[in-house]
Formats: C-alpha cells, structure tokens, sequence
C-alpha cells in the first residue's frame, strides 16, 4: 500500500513516500504560516520525486504541532462555556483555578458548577441540576459561545449526566460543539476537565485546518483520505481529530521516535533527536515511546495526556559555545545559524562549529573553524556528549542494554558510544519523524473503574471488547487488532471491589474502499 | 496568643516540606496547597501557634482528612467538611474548641488543618502527632501517649456528619472511621477529640510546620542559587545521604489496602560499586545498603529527585530515576519502647 507520512514542525514540513515498509522518496519544505500550503509543497515534492502515479497513493498520514502551537501562543482559541457537574463536591476548587491569566481569558470566562456527577463505585453523586443547564443554555444563546466543555465527577466511572446535558444544550443550540470529559481523559478531575476545556476551545480551529487539509490533497491531485497521528503514535480518523484535537499533543516526539525505531529494525532503543536548540531524548519500549506516568503540563496547565516520555534538554546544533567549551547552549542561534554560525560565515561559535573543528561533521566552509582552538573544540563536544549522556541514563527504562537511535538535523554531534552503549546513526534520520506518521497504526482504550462484583475476567473481557470497538471505530481493521495492554488495580484504601481497568489494542488502519 | 501569619511563599515552601516529611506517604499535596492559596487570596489570615504559647486548659482539636487517593483527585471536597466535622463535635462534647493541630505533617494533611483553622477562625498549633506521614489513625503520638481520639465526628461533601461516641481501643477507632469513610463515597474528614494545651506541650511533635517550611525553603533557595538541595537538606535537619543512584528494580502491588513493594537501586558518585533495597508499605519502611541495614521506621527514608531535590512519593518511582535516598531522624516522642510499640519495625516493617 502506497502511503504518504508528513511531518509539520515548527521550522520544516517533512514529507516520506513510502510503499510498504519501503521508502520511495523524502523531502524537506519550510512550514509555511498557513501550515496547509507547506504540506502542499511538501506532498506535491515527494510524489514527483517518488515516480509513482498520484491515483497509486492509498492515504495520507499527517503528524502536526498545530493544536499544541495554538495553545502554546494562545491564538486560534475559541471561548468555552466550562460546565462542571459534581456539587456540592469540589465546590472549593472552581474550574480554571490554577490557569495563567492569559490563557483564561482566552477561552472566555464562562464558569459553571452544578449539582450532578457519580461517586466511585457509580452511584449518583448529586441528581443532575436541569434548572441550572436551562440558565446555562441561555448564557450561551446570549453571548453566542460556539462551544461547552462539561465535565462530571467520576464519568469515567458513569458518563450518564455528562450525556444527558450535552442532549439538553444541543437541544436547544443545535450548532454549539459540546465535548464531554469522559471522551477526553481518566480519573483525576481537574486534569480531565482542563483537557476537556482545552478540546473544545481548539473545535474551531480542528474544523478549519481539516476542511484546509483536505483541500491540500485535492490540490496535489490526491483522491485519497488522510488521517492525523496521536501522541501515542496511532492514527485518528480526520472526523475524530475534529473532534479531539487535543489528541495530536505531543505526537512530534512520538513519531519521530516511532520512526527511528523503523529505521533501525529495532523495537527497544534509546532515542536521541538533535534539533537545532534542543535534543529530545526518549525510550521506546516494544516499538512505542515510554508514557509519562506523571501529571503533564501543557500551555502552563495541568493535563494528563498519555504524553511520551521525553527529556528535553538544551543542546543541539545551533547552541553557542561560550566559557572555552564548558558551557554549551542553552542559548542557540536556532534557524539563525545558516547565517551567524562560523561555518556559514558568520561570527558565532555553534555546537556545529566545534564539531567541524573537531572533524566529525562536514559542513560548510570547514576553514572558517579553524579559529576555533583545537582543546575548546574537544572539550565543548566532551560538554556535549556529558550533557546527553546524563540524558540517556535518565531514559533507559531496564537493565537490559539497547542502543542508542541518533536522529535530527544535528545527530552528528553523538559520539559512538554514550554510557556503554553503542550509537548508531540512521540513515534518512532527517525524515525520522515523517517516517513515524507514515507507519502510523490505529488503536483503542479504556481506562475506568469497574465494578468486579461479575468476576474480574468478565470486567476484562468487558474493557477489551470497548476497547476493540473504540479502535474499529477509529478506523481499524477488526481482525488486526492486537492486544498491548490489560492491566486492573485495586483501589488503595477502599475495599471491595471497584479496580481501575487498562486496556490498549491496536491494529491496521483499514485501507480505504 | 501569640501567632505568626503564613504568607502564599510559605504555603509553596510547605508543599515541598510537607511532600519531604511525608517519606513517600502522606498523598498529593497539590491540590491541598491550590486550596489553601485560594482561601489566602480571598483575604482571610492563615495563623501559626508555637506550642508553648498554648494555655494549659487550651482545647486544641486534632484534624485530618481520610480516604483513598484516587477519589481525592476526582471528588474533590467540598470545601467545608472539616469545620462541619469540628462544629459537631464542638456541640455533641459541649465544648468550644481554642486550637487546630495538625496530626500528619507529612503530605496532604499537613495543608487540611490550615483551612479549617482559617474557615473556624482558629489558629493552628505548629506541632503534629508523626513528625511525618504513617498509613493509620492510631499512629500519632496523641494516640501512641494515651490520648483518646473518641468521641470523634466525621464528615462529607454532602453534608453528612457521623460521630463516634466510643471505640474501645485506637484501632478499633481507625476500623469504624475506615468503614464509614467507605460509605461516604471514599474521602472524609475526620475531627478527633480534644487534648488540652499541657498533653500537646508534652506529646505533640513541636515546630512541625516551621520545619517543613524549613526545609520547603532550602529546596526552593538552592534551586534558585544552582547549589545542591541534599546538601542544603541535611545541613538543616541532621540528616545524611544514605545512598544514591539509580532506580534498577521496582516491584509494586496493593495488598490488604496497602501499596506495598520493593526498589533496588545501584550507587553512582560516592557510592559507586554499592546496591541498596527499600521496602515501602505506603511509605518507605527500611533501607538496606549490601545486605545491611541502614535505617529503619520511625527514622523517616525521604527519596528525592536527584537533580532538583523535589520529594519522590512512592507510587512516583520510576525505573532509571536517578534518586538521593535521606535519612532524617524522627522525634525522640517515636523512639520510646511505647512508641516502637505502634511504629517500629516490627509494627510496620
């Protein structure tokens, strides 16, 4: 099946024709600030490259940090009416509470609480307060909010009045987006309810870049589907990411990671992605990036996203080299290098430079290096590989010894071995992260209390086969579903029988008819 | 009396000291602290009281919150749980209470006791009655030196109110409260009988809170300043680095309603070549240094991120976590064979 797998970043839109487990052509084009006319670039470039006929292309898989960047710089947000059921419990910590300023009044500060929500074992926690949603209905009407984020107190374990008042407002508002918190999250109320806020403040923006995105493959003379890569590096439906953007947080990483693991043949590795500021260092387990197990910020919020794990740290090819070589980054000339960089021409010293001094890389003018001492040189890629180093230590996730991946614009700068393990340096790495997308599968999960009282297997069985349907409906092909994960908890301090169920599968995107 | 007022920098100092003193235990401190920030910022005052300057017939009111984890972070309280709970009990022993202290300044319930005090317009005792975070009720020092914690009352987000008239022992107290915090959906608050001012004098661990926000500090100060937070922590405390290195084994599982399990982590630096091995049952029980034993309950096993000092709880620990393991001293009021009795070893390890 020939596929199409686009990477948007920050700085470049990378693009792989792949068939198969083959790669047919790759390209790098700048991100445009439209985003869509750089992936038209990008499309149009591999397919030419690639010699194979537009009609051949199967789909297309997109990875991007659209949705992140408009959280990020606040832009493109829409205001939310933020409705949370659940009174009189929580009354003392209000939605939003520990939100920066900024962001707040971004989404509107349309605040709601209202009798309703569950307690753990199901029961009702309060009756659902429907006088309270017909004010909030007419707030909405008032002030034309496009969009409500409703989140009840246990609806992982029982999402009836989440349901129940989005038909209400819907009912009466026909076009407003609504998202429920029991779509978006787990346990943890002011997480799921701030990731909810955040989804639906980002509808609008999911609805725009869709229609535009499509169009990006109509104008390549594409007739097939696209999908959008999550950041557990499976694929959602177009349709789904209009309706949870929030989803695509932290699928950089993720592919690029998933990428590198295809290059190498390898399934467990360390990953190190040099940029051009900073390196991100991961560890992929059985060919998926390790989960964060902690809270995640995003935007200054808290969140809990199933986000990879994944270091930051600030060393990578643009970063200035200052105390002799002791100290390398954090600054950085970032895209600025092709002009101020020493190779370049420029007056700065970079952790390319040193490395062109030092005779590991070969770019630009390799003289213009010469200024640099040769011990300044040696010790700013000893500050380097100290850096990274420490890094990788953090990442190995047993003690069985993987290698460590070395991709990005600036993964010359590894040594060949970091911490006893050996480095290797992929081919194509450029394009790790467009690669990523392109292998991208689909997936399905639940991650709830149940109820054991029917036998534990029964609850099993019962998640698994949700969780089957949630990837089918994602777009998988049933019979290719895997099992990842089935895993239950007891709750600590509560007896009985109420255990938090995890279940993951995962399968092949269906082709399309 | 004589009181001290907490600023919004002490509340951010606490979590971190609380999280320290909570040994792995003693649950999230988080939203405790946005709680107790918001209550700071509507204007009322939160106030400290050193143990001595307490009257000796003072009624002082220990407070805590019980219940399970996960539904503190989903159910969040309501709010007024605590004061509820004291206001009938207040009416039930007809008494007017003078005093808040705080019984576990380790973890979460360090921050309850603070919003109460503020909701009743009380001040808070800087004392409590573990130095530090322990899984059960009857582990205070209160209860450990003979005070009696029934009649007790106990409340929910609902409004609903439960007094324990008599149990005839601790731990009877500690299984009714577990019972019927179940039945109120997982997470209550609990008010226990009050003490006079002279048993706190003699019996409360003193100077809890000025030594949780102590150490809150030195993590916060050497972070601004680049230096090394283990090191400004056992400067403070009297404390010393155990071990320190990397998180190579980890076993976790809940029994019993307890999070219990074992971490093995391998030396780095100083301690190169060497292996350690900790036991936790909610908190961190025993450390082993090649098959020795180094430190032991009550004697508090405080794990920190190596890098920026932050306290590690135990369901925090991570395979390849690069850890400093702290052995701070416990009070001399859990070092008595009374004492060793309910949190030894042998009680716990």
């Amino acid at each position: 099946m020939l596929r199409i797998g686009v990477d948007v970043g920050g700085t470049h839109t990378d693009a792989v024709l792949m068939d198969g487990r083959e790669l047919l052509s790759s390209t790098k084009a700048p991100t445009t600030h439209d985003v869509t006319s750089g992936v038209e670039v990008a499309i149009d470039s591999v397919l030419s490259r690639g010699g194979v006929p537009r009609s051949a292309v199967a789909h297309v898989m997109i990875g991007t940090t659209h949705f992140t960047n408009a959280v990020i710089e606040r832009r493109h947000l829409s205001e939310v009416a933020v409705i949370r059921l659940g009174l009189p419990a929580a009354a003392c910590v209000p939605p939003m509470v520990d939100w920066p300023d900024d962001l707040r009044a971004a989404v509107g500060r349309h605040v709601h609480m209202l009798r309703g929500g569950h307690e753990y074992d199901g029961r009702v926690l309060s009756e659902l307060d429907v006088d309270g949603l017909g004010i909030i209905a007419k707030h909405i009407g008032e002030q034309r909010t496009p969009a409500a984020a409703i989140t009840s107190i246990f609806s992982p374990v029982n999402d009836a009045f989440e349901r129940r008042a989005r038909d209400y407002l819907l009912e009466r508002h026909p076009a407003l987006r609504v998202v429920i918190s029991s779509e978006i999250g787990q346990i943890g109320l002011l997480e799921r309810e701030n990731a909810t806020i955040l989804n639906a403040s980002l509808l609008e923006l999911a609805d725009r870049t869709a229609v535009a995105l499509d169009d990006a493959l109509r104008e390549c003379g594409l007739q097939c589907g696209y999908s959008i890569t999550q950041n557990d590096g499976t694929l959602m439906s177009a349709d789904h990411v209009r309706r949870l953007p929030v989803l695509t947080f932290g699928s950089g990483p993720t592919n690029s990671m998933r990428g590198a693991g295809f290059l190498s043949g390898l399934s467990d590795a360390i990953v190190v992605d040099v940029g051009g500021t900073t390196s991100d260092v991961g560890a992929l387990v059985n060919g998926f990036p390790r989960q964060a197990s902690t809270v995640v910020h995003m935007g200054g919020i808290r969140t809990s996203f199933r986000m990879p794990d994944v270091q930051s740290i600030g060393v990578g090819g643009g970063s200035i080299v200052t105390e002799r070589g002791r100290r390398v980054g954090p600054r950085s000339l970032g895209h600025r290098i092709t002009d101020e960089g020493l190779v370049f021409g420029g007056p700065t010293t970079t952790a390319t430079d040193a490395a062109v001094r030092a005779g590991v890389a070969h770019i630009g003018d390799r003289a213009a290096a010469d200024v640099i001492p040769p011990e300044v040189a040696a010790t700013a890629l000893e500050t380097i590989h100290h850096e990274i180093e420490r890094a990788v230590e953090r990442a190995q996730t047993s003690s069985t010894r993987v290698p460590v991946l070395a991709v990005g614009g600036g993964a010359f700068l590894l040594p060949r071995r970091l911490n006893d393990l050996d480095v290797v340096q992929l081919a194509h790495a450029g394009v790790a992260n467009a690669i990523g997308a392109a292998i991208a599968q689909v997936s399905g999960e639940v991650d709830r209390v149940f109820d054991m009282d029917g036998g534990r297997n029964a609850a099993l069985d019962l998640a698994e086969e949700e969780a089957r349907a949630r990837a089918v409906e994602a777009g998988a092909v049933p019979a290719s579903l895997e099992l990842l994960e089935r895993d239950d908890t007891p709750l600590a301090y509560l007896s009985g029988s109420a255990r938090r169920v995890r279940v993951r599968v995962i399968g092949d995107l269906e082709a399309p008819r | 009396m004589k009181t001290r007022r907490l600023t919004e920098a002490d509340i951010s100092a606490l979590e971190i000291g609380a999280g320290i003193l909570g040994a792995g235990g003693g649950g999230n401190t988080y939203l405790a602290k946005v709680r107790t920030r918001e209550i700071m910022r509507s204007g009322l005052p939160i106030d400290l009281l050193a143990p001595e300057d307490l009257p000796a017939d003072a009624a002082v009111v220990p407070l805590a919150g019980v219940g399970a984890t996960l539904v503190g972070i989903e159910r969040i309280k309501e709010g007024r749980e605590g004061v509820r709970a004291l206001r009938a009990l207040e009416q039930h022993l007809n008494f007017t209470a003078d005093a808040i202290v705080c019984t576990e300044i380790g973890g979460a319930n360090s921050m309850e006791p603070l919003i109460i005090a503020v909701q009743a317009g009380l001040p808070v005792v800087d004392a409590d009655g573990m130095g530090r975070a322990f899984p059960e009720m009857q582990m205070t020092t209160f209860s450990i030196y003979g005070h009696k914690s029934t009649p007790s009352a106990m409340s929910d987000p609902h409004g609903n109110v439960v007094v324990f008239e008599h149990a005839v022992t601790e731990r009877w107290h500690e299984r009714m409260v577990r019972a019927t915090m179940v039945a109120q959906g997982g997470s209550s608050t609990l008010a226990l009988a009050p003490m006079s001012g002279t048993f706190i004098k003699e019996f409360a661990i003193p100077r809890s809170y000025t030594k949780a926000m102590a150490l809150g500090r030195a993590v916060l100060g050497a972070r601004t300043h680049s230096r090394d937070p283990v090191e400004a922590i056992t400067a403070l405390e009297g404390g010393r680095l155990a071990h320190a290195g990397k998180i190579t084994d980890l076993k976790r599982e809940i029994s019993g309603g307890f999070a219990r399990g074992e971490v093995r982590i391998d030396g780095v630096d100083d301690f190169i070549g060497t292996r350690a091995r900790m036991s936790l049952q909610n908190e961190y029980i025993a450390l082993h240094v090649d098959g020795r034993l180094e430190v032991v309950v009550p004697d508090l096993i405080v794990v920190l991120d190596a890098e920026d000092g932050s306290p590690i709880s135990t369901e925090m620990l991570r395979y390849g976590q690069r850890v400093a393991v702290l052995v701070l001293p416990s009070h001399d009021l859990l070092r008595t064979p009374r004492a060793l009795d309910v949190v030894g070893p042998d009680r716990l390890a």
